[in-house]
């Protein structure tokens, strides 16, 4: 059963309207035995297709949580979202029953793991796993689905797939994993793929292979990308834009090149500068004073506050909008105009 | 502190190969895994050598032997002229006290069930020397302060503690014996990038008041150029590069340094298009069945004949450092 509103040839029309993906003002909450632990505060962000969004943040920030819940993969309970919406193609897709949302998940909306040995089921083959997906979905035959599987292990460019495809996997390497990992993602040509950290445990010659695939897959099949990542090289290196989270809320937003140039807000300025530099060798090296707020005891007002080197008295008691600097670009800080010139005090 | 021309630590052909055996009862070998094969390099007081490689790569096998957790296969750790190797007893007991370790994960590295007074005050137990029974509290608190924490918080559990803060819970540790030396193994790596830096701050002020000599075991390049005076790039369980962090990072000569290089994501979007990159293939062969010759020749492009059938030895070649290739070549892949 389809739901119409999700039909895959929407009118061209609408698709002009409505970005891929919207996240309006989502909020997600977790009932601990300690109390509510807010982990999302009102995030809004767009992908359109073609796009690649890069969300940036430490741990506890809430961006897996945000993805999570536009994947529907949370635990609910404990996890609730008492508000926001999750439009894909203009539908909220929150509101969906389950089963409707079955059917985008996997197939139009796909995702990929930080750690591909954990994500895999280590007693059935990896062709079994990505022929999975066509047997579930698309009602193939276990010969056909298989077939399948040694295409986009191929398109994946891993080698000797025919040979390999009735492999565990343990018998591939934690790269090749990762490329097994995006196989299945892509398997069903879905339109948004969201992307958890898809390098974080991998070296850096690895880690090179696999963005590079992940931004040609991107280009052949003009899918929106959701990046997820805590480390500013990998964002700048493929991202178009990006969004900076700190506890629960994006504190900037903006296209990756005027970031790079010139933060907004002083917590992703205090993230640039303290990357090492080649001609700051020697020297100390800026360092974000504090830790990160407790998400069950944040503090009032702006989050960054007790961290913020420029924090002024309205800072303590007044939360900051995401004040909108240009159509592309906003920031959660009073004094954005003085970070952005430099005169802040 | 410049570091000085003394060396402290003297590495001569290290080797370890972990038997690979077969059998239960009648073990019999039919391999092993050379982890570390034929590794040499100095280091001297006050000086911190990185050392990068990507897994698998020996690094830390490099660390444990280093430390004498390990015996090596063969091969020499001289401290201060001293063969660690063929030290026993009270004199390796002596010798373990001078070169200390730093962990990576500050998550698992700390006893859930002991106090912080008593992870730092441990190494007292256990060479009682250093200090007297009743003066070491007073130390404890005192390195608490050394490394930025709280004295007041030395009955407190590594639970109430953040991974910054833990991580200095452990470089606490590392100090209580007032070594020479410090390996630091991925001292930076579990932490939030916020926080990398205060670590990494701390290190540097460490050594500059100790006159520390560090060992920087890392895979991020840009924190180990940071804090390095001199960099060992690893590969397969040998040092195919080594030299000045400016000669690795401006004028390196192995391929498998430049393709490292490369590799690396630039915290900079001006010009991302123009970088060059070179992306290797595969991955890196296994340490059990090292290919012939050169090493990195299954995953070179400039691989000739030669390189199957020579190693290429370490020494000086184009660029003024040492590297180990037939072809080594001088090439700025960043441009910085």
């Amino acid at each position: 059963m389809k739901n119409p509103s999700i039909d895959t040839h929407p009118p061209a029309d609408e698709v002009a309207q409505e970005p891929l993906l919207v996240v309006d003002n989502l909020h997600v909450e977790f009932a601990t035995r300690q109390g509510v632990v807010r982990a999302v505060n009102g995030v809004s962000y767009t992908v359109n297709a073609g796009e690649s969004l890069a969300v940036l943040g430490e741990s506890g920030s809430g961006k897996s949580v945000t993805a999570q819940a536009i994947m529907g993969i949370l635990d609910m309970p404990p996890a609730r979202i008492p508000k926001g919406e999750v439009r894909f193609r203009g539908t909220d897709v929150l509101q969906l029953s389950e089963q409707a949302r079955g059917q985008i998940r996997g197939q139009r909306i796909a995702m990929i793991f930080q750690d591909a040995l954990s994500a895999l089921n280590p007693v059935f083959t990896v062709g079994w796993q990505i022929g999975e997906m066509f047997r579930v979905h698309r009602g193939m035959s276990r010969r056909d689905a298989n077939n399948k599987a040694v295409e986009l292990m191929d398109r994946v460019r891993i080698p000797a797939a025919r040979q390999r495809v009735n492999d565990y996997p343990h018998q591939f390497s934690g790269g090749m994993r990762q490329r097994i990992m995006i196989a299945m993602a892509i398997a069903l040509d879905p339109e948004v793929l969201i992307a958890d950290e898809p390098t974080t445990a991998l070296d850096v010659t690895v880690q090179a292979q696999i963005m590079d695939l992940l931004a040609e897959l991107q280009r052949e099949s003009n899918m929106g990308l959701i990046l997820i990542t805590h480390d500013l090289g990998v964002v700048a290196d493929v991202a178009d834009k990006i969004a900076v989270m700190y506890a629960g809320r994006i504190v900037e937003h903006a296209l990756v090149h005027d970031i790079y140039k010139n933060p907004a807000h002083p917590y992703s300025k205090g993230l640039l500068d303290s990357i090492p530099r080649v001609d700051m060798k020697g020297q100390e090296l800026y360092a974000i004073k504090g830790l990160p707020p407790n998400l069950l005891n944040m503090p009032p007002g702006c989050a960054f506050h007790p961290r913020c080197p420029y924090g002024r008295p309205n800072c303590v008691t007044d939360v900051p909008p995401l004040y909108e600097i240009s159509g592309t670009r906003g920031s959660a800080c009073h004094y954005y105009r003085e970070v952005l010139d430099g005169t802040v005090q | 502190m410049a570091p000085s021309s003394e060396r402290i630590l003297e590495v001569r052909d290290l080797v370890k190969h972990f038997a690979l055996t077969q059998g239960i009862v009648l073990k019999r070998q039919i391999g092993a895994i050379k982890a570390v094969d034929g590794v040499s390099f100095d280091l001297h007081r006050g000086e911190t050598l990185g050392i990068v490689g990507e897994s698998g790569c020996g690094k830390s096998t490099l660390a444990k032997l280093l430390m004498a957790l390990e015996r090596p296969t063969s091969g020499e750790v001289k401290i201060n002229g001293i063969d660690m190797a063929k030290a026993h007893g009270g004199e390796l007991k002596r010798m373990r006290r001078n070169i200390q370790m730093v962990m990576q994960d500050p998550y698992t590295s700390l006893n859930p069930r002991m106090t912080v007074g008593d992870i730092i005050g441990e190494p007292y137990e256990i060479h009682s020397e250093v200090a007297p029974k009743g003066d070491r509290r007073k130390k404890v608190q005192e390195l608490l302060e050394v490394v930025g924490l709280n004295p007041e918080h030395i009955n407190r559990y590594p639970h109430q503690f953040s991974g910054g803060q833990r991580q200095r819970i452990g470089i606490a540790r590392g100090l209580a014996l007032q070594p020479e030396i410090i390996i630091c193994d991925e001292p930076v790596s579990a932490l939030d990038v916020s926080i990398q830096a205060q670590v990494m701050n701390l290190l540097e002020k460490l050594q500059n008041e100790f006159n520390l000599a560090y060992i920087f075991i890392a895979h991020d390049l840009s924190v180990v150029r940071h804090i390095s005076d001199r960099v060992a790039v690893m590969y397969l369980g040998k040092i195919v590069e080594l030299g000045q962090d400016a000669a690795i990072y401006e004028r390196s000569s192995h391929p498998y340094t430049q393709a490292l290089l490369s590799a690396v994501p630039v915290p900079d979007p001006e010009g991302r298009e123009q970088r060059e990159r070179i992306i290797l293939q595969g991955d890196p062969p296994s340490p059990a069945d090292p290919p012939s010759g050169c090493r990195f020749r299954t995953r070179c492009w400039k691989a000739q004949d030669i390189c199957a059938q020579q190693e290429p030895l370490l020494e000086i070649r184009a660029g003024g450092h040492y590297s180990a290739c037939h072809f080594a070549e001088e090439h700025d892949v960043l441009h910085v």
